[in-house]
């Protein structure tokens, strides 16, 4: 199986880029279209530059996108814990139904429901319904990726904590977070991850001159995106890839400083 | 010194329970009333189950809910089929933290504009087709056909697969292979016997995490579909925003949740039975 | 935990940093708007030249909030739920009428209002707003026919009917529209397109389900890029969208089929709940300066209701018959009629059976 290895994986990751591949190449074309590569130029790095509304459409996007998932993360990982104490298997089975109703529901109708709940209650649209509203359907998936984490967690573990006179503090930050952290992290990129990709609840919930990019792009779409939007992909995708690779240098140094902690503890 | 620690577990159970029931009851059950309640008024207001009635009379509807599960399932099952291997050599790699990192990488790029890169590679003169002709074929039509609608949808939904598989995965003790392998298990048995069992929570989430949405997938199916595949997220759309019929597009809204429920009821009570 | 925590701080830190580039920018932008006079504009994207906002700033000391929407269904049910506060909007005929009969939009005043000469008379008084009460021309345009010269010559799509030709198998792309895809069945079929007779409905869903094997896909905006690619030799869609098409490739024409067509308008009104109502008057008059209508016609690209703005522009522009139309044309054209929610229904279940029907 190693042998196939390799060259699966390079197939899926060219899979995975070719689109994106194809949009940086044309954010580079001198002439208008994703279609005939008129020759290499920077022009549509520097309308970007001077679209003023856009940056700043990008900053709120990204402010919205940061703060909602980790409040989605961290009511999300609260949610995971109270149902997987829930012993009761009827109200488990409501419970987790009740989580996946947002997941379930097409967006069109969240953002319906959404405009509704906020115009009952009189509030301003603007940045925090938005925000508000991002929180609450980034929640489910938080709440996806950590419960499998905490029901393949043995169960030995808490309660060995427990005899040695841990606690529940002390069992959550040392015992439990620790097992459960790689569903957090998970949860909280597919919480960015759909934050950043909505467009249908947003849509709704906005208002009074805030907006997200996927929105903008969406409404600029009617007359065929322009490769400017190509521009500001590119930087978006170099910026995570940055991110992604500072994450895993900073991760490394981590790892080598952990390294003699863990041997020991093996002792 | 029990007594206490299980009541303070206690206190911070329902703490949390208190947090995130809030979130339940304002962004959940409310909306889910509010859904409900729409579904059951006519226009004017009055109560009436016409609406359901319609939908489950009307032959249009009927074929679309059929189309959305037949394509929702399709599209979770190539996805299932990339995605397992994918994860599973991913936790085999050496910095494998930083590669699952490039696999979610090209969701934060806009699906819009995803979308709007696979019609350039996909179109009569794109990437695709133009390396057709080079190699001395014909051109053939991509576009507009069930099979660019599933790559594409297939596309987008891979890394909602691959993230919590890998995530099983990853779990699984190294030991436990290597003492598979000790006993005289081969890798193929390994696999069968050991880690796809262990990888079950993970493959559970991703099929639910791709499923679900794959029903009312709705810009897919009208840029790379050409409204050649509907699905009822089409309809919904269409009721919500062009007919302005809340009422009825609430009721497909209803129905699917309804549906949704009754599958996750169905296969817990299948995991419990298989375990006790 | 540590790293959790420590993750936590950095999310934060990194949204500090964005909230304070934020206001860095912000305060930059600044300089170039005076006082705190502003406009909630509410438009469809890309609809004016930007580079007339930054002009109608400078001008009149207004600041524009400018944000889009990208269906008339979607603004309306926006300004409806409330929350929101527009000053300006840009509604399309029969959502003029259905916002002004729903108490949505503020009357016009007309002491405020200037350069309304300017405006083509043909535009004014229209059905869907008797007396222009509520509403002022903008653009206006037509459902037609975009087609490959290269493939197809006008005389083989003349009429509605000839799409029908079995010579054009899987070759027709149709905007996704009931209206306007039932409207143009109906001409075919020598009926109104605000037909509310359940025969003719039915008889021209029977006739629309024989053209799927010409269909190649039914899709929104987008029409205009496949066009341009090549992807499909007819498409049924608007002139605006039309002229962008052919403004990419030059092998694309347009024409309006001699049977007669739909005719549309877009109007600039003022919501109900407008808070700077002096702003938006502001904006219309600017907008109805010749000069600027000119300018904004050539940025966006639609035909413009300014008779003003149309002898400015060039020659050639002019003289397209296929975006300023022939009086025999304009004769042929009608204009919808505002459904109620019953016909609306049925013109889309009708339509959505067609879709199904492949």
């Amino acid at each position: 199986m190693k042998k196939m290895r390799t060259p699966y994986l390079i197939f899926m990751f060219l899979v995975l880029s070719l689109p994106i591949l194809y949009l940086v190449f044309y954010s580079f074309n001198a002439g208008t279209t994703m279609q005939g590569f008129a020759g290499f130029s920077f022009k549509h790095y520097s309308e970007l530059w001077q679209d003023t509304r856009l940056i700043d459409i990008v900053l709120e996007t990204g402010i919205v996108a940061l703060l909602s998932s980790l409040l989605a993360t961290i009511i999300g990982t609260l949610g995971a814990l109270a149902i997987f104490r829930v012993h009761r298997r009827t109200i488990k089975g409501v419970l987790l139904s009740l989580n996946n109703v947002l997941l379930v529901s097409p967006d069109v109708i969240i953002g319906a429901a959404f405009l509704i709940l906020f115009t009952t209650l009189k509030l301003s649209l603007g940045f925090m319904t938005v925000l508000l509203s991002h929180i609450a359907f980034s929640i489910p998936i938080v709440v996806l990726m950590v419960l499998p984490r905490l029901k393949e967690m043995n169960p030995d573990l808490v309660l060995a904590a427990q005899d040695l006179g841990a606690r529940p503090t002390q069992v959550l930050g040392q015992v439990t977070i620790p097992v459960i952290t790689p569903g957090i992290v998970a949860g909280f990129f597919m919480a960015l991850t759909y934050s950043l990709d909505d467009f249908a609840v947003t849509f709704f919930v906005t208002g009074n001159g805030f907006s997200t990019l996927a929105v903008e792009i969406y409404s600029r779409a009617r007359q065929g995106v322009s490769l400017e939007i190509n521009a500001l992909s590119t930087l978006i995708f170099l910026l995570s890839l940055a991110i992604a690779l500072a994450y895993y240098f900073i991760n490394k140094v981590g790892k080598r400083a952990k390294t003699p902690e863990l041997k020991e503890k093996v002792k | 010194m029990t007594m206490s620690f299980k009541k303070q577990k206690k206190g911070f159970t329902s703490f949390y329970m208190g947090i995130y029931g809030l979130w339940l009851l304002a962004f959940v059950i409310a909306p889910l009333l509010l859904l409900l309640f729409k579904s059951l008024q006519t226009q004017g207001g009055h109560f009436t189950l016409a609406n359901y009635q319609t939908f489950f009379t009307s032959g249009p509807y009927l074929a679309m809910t059929f189309n959305s599960i037949w394509y929702a399932f399709l599209i979770t099952l190539i996805t299932l089929v990339f995605a397992y291997p994918t994860a599973y050599f991913l936790t085999t790699l050496k910095n494998k933290q930083f590669w699952l990192l490039m696999v979610i990488l090209p969701t934060w790029i806009n699906l819009l504009l995803k979308t709007y890169a696979f019609i350039g590679l996909l179109g009569q003169g794109g990437l695709v087709n133009s390396s057709l002709t080079g190699l001395g074929f014909h051109p053939v039509q991509l576009l507009f056909t069930d099979w660019s609608f599933l790559l594409v949808a297939a596309y987008v939904e891979l890394p909602f697969m691959i993230l919590p598989i890998f995530n099983a995965l990853n779990e699984i003790d190294p030991l436990l292979t290597a003492a598979s392998q000790d006993l005289g298990a081969n890798n193929w048995q390994t696999l069968r016997k050991v880690i796809w069992p262990l990888s079950m929570p993970g493959v559970k989430a991703g099929i639910q995490a791709v499923f679900i949405p794959s029903l009312s997938l709705f810009m897919i199916t009208r840029l790379i579909g050409g409204n050649r595949v509907i699905t009822l997220g089409t309809a919904i759309e269409e009721h919500f925003l062009v007919t302005q019929n809340w009422a009825f597009g609430s009721t497909i809204g209803v129905i699917l949740i309804v549906a949704m429920v009754i599958t996750m009821l169905l296969t817990q009570d299948k995991q419990k039975g298989g375990r006790s | 935990m540590k790293k959790i925590l420590l993750s936590i701080l950095a999310i934060l830190v990194a949204v500090v940093g964005l909230v304070a580039t934020k206001a860095v920018f912000d305060n930059s932008r600044k300089d170039e708007v005076t006082g705190k006079k502003v406009l909630n504009f509410y438009n469809w994207g890309d609809y004016i030249d930007p580079a007339l906002l930054t002009k109608f700033t400078k001008e009149t000391g207004y600041k524009v909030n400018y944000q889009t929407f990208d269906s008339n269904e979607a603004m309306y049910t926006k300004i409806k739920q409330g929350g929101t506060n527009y000053d300006l909007t840009v509604p399309s005929d029969y959502m003029v009428d259905k916002m002004s009969s729903e108490g949505l939009l503020a009357p016009l005043d007309k002491s405020k209002l200037t350069g309304m000469s300017n405006i083509d008379s043909r535009f004014m008084n229209q059905s869907f707003d008797k007396g222009n009460k509520y509403s002022v021309p903008y653009f206006w345009g037509t459902l037609g026919i975009l087609y490959n010269k290269k493939k197809v010559s006008p005389d083989q799509i003349d009429s509605w009917s000839k799409l029908w030709s079995p010579q054009f198998k899987r070759q027709i792309m149709l905007v996704d529209s009931a209206r306007d895809i039932l409207g143009m069945t109906l001409i075919s079929q020598g009926k109104s397109v605000n037909d509310q007779n359940v025969a003719d409905l039915a008889a021209a869903q029977g006739k629309l389900s024989t053209l799927m094997p010409n269909v190649k896909a039914i899709v929104a905006d987008e029409l205009k890029i496949y066009m341009a690619q090549g992807e499909a030799s007819i498409g049924v869609t608007y002139s605006g969208e039309a002229a962008q098409a052919m403004a990419q490739n030059s092998d694309l024409a347009y024409l309006v089929p001699k049977d007669g067509s739909n005719e549309w308008f877009d109007n600039l009104v003022i919501p109900k709940n407008a808070k700077h109502k002096d702003a938006a008057y502001a904006l219309i008059n600017f907008l109805n300066k010749p000069e600027n209508a000119k300018q904004n016609a050539e940025y966006v690209g639609y035909a413009t209701a300014n008779k003003g703005a149309y002898a400015l522009l060039p020659a050639d522009e002019k003289s397209d018959p296929a975006f300023y139309p022939s009086a025999k044309t304009l004769d042929s054209l009608q204009v919808y009629k505002t459904f109620n929610q019953e016909w609306t229904q049925r013109y889309n279940d009708a339509f959505l059976e067609f879709k199904i029907s492949r």
